[in-house]
């Protein structure tokens, strides 16, 4: 099988009529030997003389499956086989391959690839069936109606021939705006869970090219000594130990102050030059406080009145309410910050073309980013700016800031070259857990009042964090009436049905850089309805399943909620742990998805506690590919635990802590002995499922813990290894 | 300095100075990319290479103590009867998220069948404890192990 990437193809041109040629490049950039020329049919669909399809992807391929799953929706509506089709990424261009979600902006996040793309991507794959079938129909002088593309051939009217012969005709063709999509009942690729990741064969073999695989001519390899507070800036630096080393080219400050970017000829070189570098930082402006500062702030703001009321509740109505409850639970809980760590160090490589483009490789999870900071950086209008997207080796949101920073990065570092030998920037492992951008840390303290039949009266519920949002280029896409809605989704938007409930928040100032992190909000907000959901319920006597249920309406979005609970549950064989465990349970909405964990685990506090196993519910609508939507599942679950067990990052004087995975221990194959995941069938349109298996998974094992241990006391500050669980 | 590197069964002159992590000789002068960088102390895993049949951390193996050694990377693999077992298992689990650690994933694995061909779950977690995976594809590779096992005893 063949795995394209944009390395094999660009677009030549752009004909007016959608109709544009796409003509097939070498690896090397040189053309291919002509015969070779694609047909684009429409801007996602591309036929080769020889049939084969190809689906141009507008997102980014890190592991969650959306080159597969875009792919899919073509190769349904066209008709052809998952062998019959490969997949290319698109170039930068907001015009046409833009993020339906995002406005005019090309990316991919919140959990949204297949979401905004399902009715775009089948009707691309719709109408370029529609057009080899008009090409057919008039070739053959027959009803376009009586004709079908089966397996890649068209068929009907008694004739059958590849649909590879009518490429060139249909390519002259109008692209229809309206095609016929086919009917749920004809599906064999969407919802098939035999379908096959197509990024597996390269992903086994090492041929897969991430960015970081980029090898061009002539490349240097520049690294970069950052300031270790935020806010440092460089006063001073001393190259001559980095001269010593083999293959150090030259050191240069970048112009924004903020580092010195180290050339060498390789990595290994640049890696050496760049640690023997000296560099005297002018600290004055920088960030100075330690963690247990920026704990203090968030903790006071907490016990504060909040300065947004985001649910416009009366809150001295809710607090009197609670207050007055035959029963109050009360707990306040802390999330520290969090590195994304994506396996593949952050990099990108840059280069300048004989024509004076400017030319990016690049595992681009927004390539609009980029795009735009390059114009200003090199001046130049966009059409001279090329993003290559590669595979990317994970994000979990770190390949997309706001501000674009590792591709300023290496925008700036090319810049100070004579523009000769492209620039390849690389991050090592200490760069980038000490790099900044953070999931910001967060404080909750909630309130919940019961009446003497243990039935919820009030809910009194107070955030403080840092915003994600505020202060960066989405503020007004995300920020409304001064309300970060990142830091509270998940509980201004929960499908419960909660009697008075109250909600503030307050910000507290950025210490260090943040941002999305894998479920974003959710990763704290979950974690909090559903450890005190489970805490209501242990205080009304009543089982923490039921206990939900009863705030969980018949209907809607809290059916579906109830639904995952339910079926949950019931896989899991809930209430009847095997003898010596215990289980807990959460469940939670986020990207438009719905899941529910159980968490089964066994031993004590002393000799360690072991996680059997974890049973997963999920709703997405429509699966498009079931065994991604399980993988997805799976990982989230992985990224969720991983990190409440065990990860934080810290700062002490403004300078993180932590450096590399001996302190930021990722989650390890020991750590979970199974995960089994089931499907909600539905035919809604289909929802996230990137982040969704995140937020409910930590809290579910959090439950589990207080059943095991009777306590819930430890669980209150993540991650857990740092209160006092010990983990076997 | 010159050193003599067999790497996937052919003789390389390689021109690299003492201390110069393998890893960076199989990525940077031999250009084979399938060998990753995720961590270069040793801690991930995602630079596994074998070396005499063995697997080692290719970031934490220098260049002057393989002279002579047989180096075998991921682009090797399809030879390999295990090595096309445990490719065989992945790609029919569809164990790979991003990717990036499954070199490192499949040549770890390699060495355990070849070690112990029938690993028990427990085994298995032992011996590939190591590996890191961020995108927490284990299920996966204890499952796709235990699949190429069986592959093998067919
Ligand atoms: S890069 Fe060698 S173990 Fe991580
Ligand atoms: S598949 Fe992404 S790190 Fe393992």
């Amino acid at each position: 099988m063949t795995i394209n990437t944009s390395r094999r193809g660009f677009l030549q041109g752009a004909a007016a009529s959608g109709a544009a040629l796409y003509i097939g490049a070498t690896a090397n950039g040189a053309m291919a030997a002509s015969g070779s020329a694609d047909a684009m049919l429409n801007n996602f669909v591309k036929i080769g003389a020889d049939g084969r399809a190809i689906a141009i992807c507008k997102h980014v391929e890190f592991g969650q499956g959306s080159a597969t799953g875009l792919t899919t929706l073509i190769a349904e509506e066209l008709g052809v086989t998952m062998e019959q089709i490969d997949y290319e990424f698109a170039p930068s261009n907001p015009a046409i391959y833009n993020n339906l979600l995002f406005g005019p902006f090309q990316g991919t996040g919140g959990s949204t690839a297949i979401a905004n793309s399902f009715p775009q991507y089948r009707n691309a794959g719709a109408a370029a069936r529609e057009m080899l079938i008009s090409a057919a129909a008039k070739e053959w002088g027959v009803e376009a109606s009586a004709l079908d593309i089966v397996e890649g051939m068209v068929t009907g009217a008694g004739k059958s021939a590849p649909m590879g012969e009518f490429v060139a005709a249909a390519a002259e063709m109008e692209v229809p705006a309206e095609p016929r999509l086919r009917d749920a009942s004809e599906w064999k690729l969407i919802g098939n869970a035999q379908t096959r990741r197509l990024d597996s064969p390269a992903k086994v073999n090492g041929t897969a090219m991430f960015a970081m695989d980029v090898q061009l001519d002539n490349q240097m390899v520049v690294m970069v000594r950052r300031t270790p507070q935020r806010g440092g800036t460089v006063v001073s630096f001393d190259d001559s130990a980095s001269k010593e080393v083999k293959g150090f080219i030259m050191a240069q400050a970048l112009p924004t102050g903020h580092g010195v970017a180290v050339y060498a000829e390789n990595t290994w070189a640049a890696m050496q030059a760049r640690n023997a570098l000296e560099v005297e930082w002018d600290l004055s402006a920088a960030e100075t406080r330690s963690s247990a500062e920026i704990k203090d702030e968030i903790m006071a703001a907490l016990n504060t009145e909040p300065t947004y009321n985001v649910n416009k509740a009366d809150r001295a109505a809710v607090k009197s309410s609670v207050d007055g409850a035959a029963q109050v639970i009360e707990k306040t809980f802390y999330f520290p910050l969090l590195a994304h760590a994506p396996m593949e160090p952050l990099n990108c490589t840059i280069e300048q073309t004989a024509d004076g483009d400017i030319v990016l490789h690049d595992g681009a999870q927004m390539p609009t980013g980029p795009h735009m900071a390059y114009q200003q950086i090199f001046e130049l209008p966009a059409e001279k700016i090329q993003i290559k997207s590669m595979l990317a080796g994970g994000s979990f949101g770190r390949r997309a800031t706001p501000d674009a920073d590792y591709q300023v990065e290496a925008g700036l570092a090319f810049i100070m070259t004579d523009r000769s030998r492209p620039v390849k920037l690389v991050w090592d492992r200490e760069d980038d857990i000490r790099g900044g951008y953070y999931r910001p840390a967060a404080g909750h303290k909630v309130r919940v009042g019961l009446d003497e039949n243990g039935t919820i009266v009030g809910w009194d519920h107070q955030v403080a964090g840092q915003s994600i949002m505020k202060g960066t280029a989405f503020e007004s896409f995300a920020v409304h009436d001064g309300i970060d809605h990142s830091t509270v989704e998940g509980i201004a938007d929960s499908p419960y049905t909660i009697p008075g409930q109250a909600l503030g928040l307050t910000d507290t100032e950025k210490a260090t850089s943040v941002l999305w992190w894998r479920s974003v909000g959710h990763t704290h907000t979950a974690y909090v309805m559903e450890v005190m959901m489970d805490l209501a319920a242990k205080a009304a006597g009543k089982d923490p399943v039921d206990f939900r249920l009863d705030y969980l309406a018949a209907e809607g979005d809290a059916a579906r909620k109830a639904g995952v609970l339910k079926l949950a549950a019931e896989k899991a064989g809930w209430g009847n742990p095997a003898a010596g465990r215990a289980q807990g349970i959460a469940v939670h909405k986020s990207f438009g998805s719905y899941v529910a964990i159980v968490a089964e685990i066994s031993g004590n506090n002393d000799d360690g506690i072991v996680i059997e196993k974890i049973t997963a519910a999920v709703d997405c609508g429509i699966a498009v590919n079931p065994d991604t939507v399980v993988a997805q599942l799976e990982g989230a679950v992985g990224y969720g635990i991983g990190h409440a067990m065990r990860d934080q990052i810290t700062l002490d004087g403004g300078a993180v802590e932590q450096s590399n995975f001996p302190d930021y221990e990722p989650l390890r194959i020991s750590d979970i002995k199974a995960i089994e995941t089931h499907i909600v069938a539905s035919a809604e349109a289909p929802t996230g499922m990137g982040e969704p298996g995140t937020p409910p998974s930590a809290p579910a094992l959090a439950n589990a813990i207080a059943s095991l241990l009777d306590s819930s006391d430890m669980l209150a500050e993540l991650p857990m290894a740092e209160a006092g669980v010990y983990f076997a | 300095m010159s050193i003599t590197l067999k790497l996937n069964g052919k003789t390389h002159e390689v021109d690299a100075e003492p201390g110069t992590p393998l890893l960076w000789v199989i990525r940077d002068e031999l250009k084979l990319t399938g060998t990753k960088f995720g961590c270069g102390v040793a801690s991930c895993g995602a630079c596994t290479v074998h070396l005499n049949g063995e697997p080692v951390r290719s970031c934490q193996t220098f260049i002057e103590d393989v002279e002579d050694a047989e180096v075998t990377t991921i682009e090797k693999m399809e030879e390999d009867k295990v090595g096309a077992a445990v490719q065989q298992a992945w790609m029919e689990l569809d164990v790979v998220q991003c990717g990036y650690c499954q070199s490192g994933q499949i040549m770890n694995a390699v060495g355990l069948l070849k070690e112990n061909a029938k690993p028990s779950a427990e085994e298995i977690d032992e011996a590939m404890y190591g590996n890191a995976c961020r995108c927490a594809t284990y299920q996966r590779i204890r499952a796709g192990v235990q699949r190429a096992a069986e592959i093998l005893e067919a």
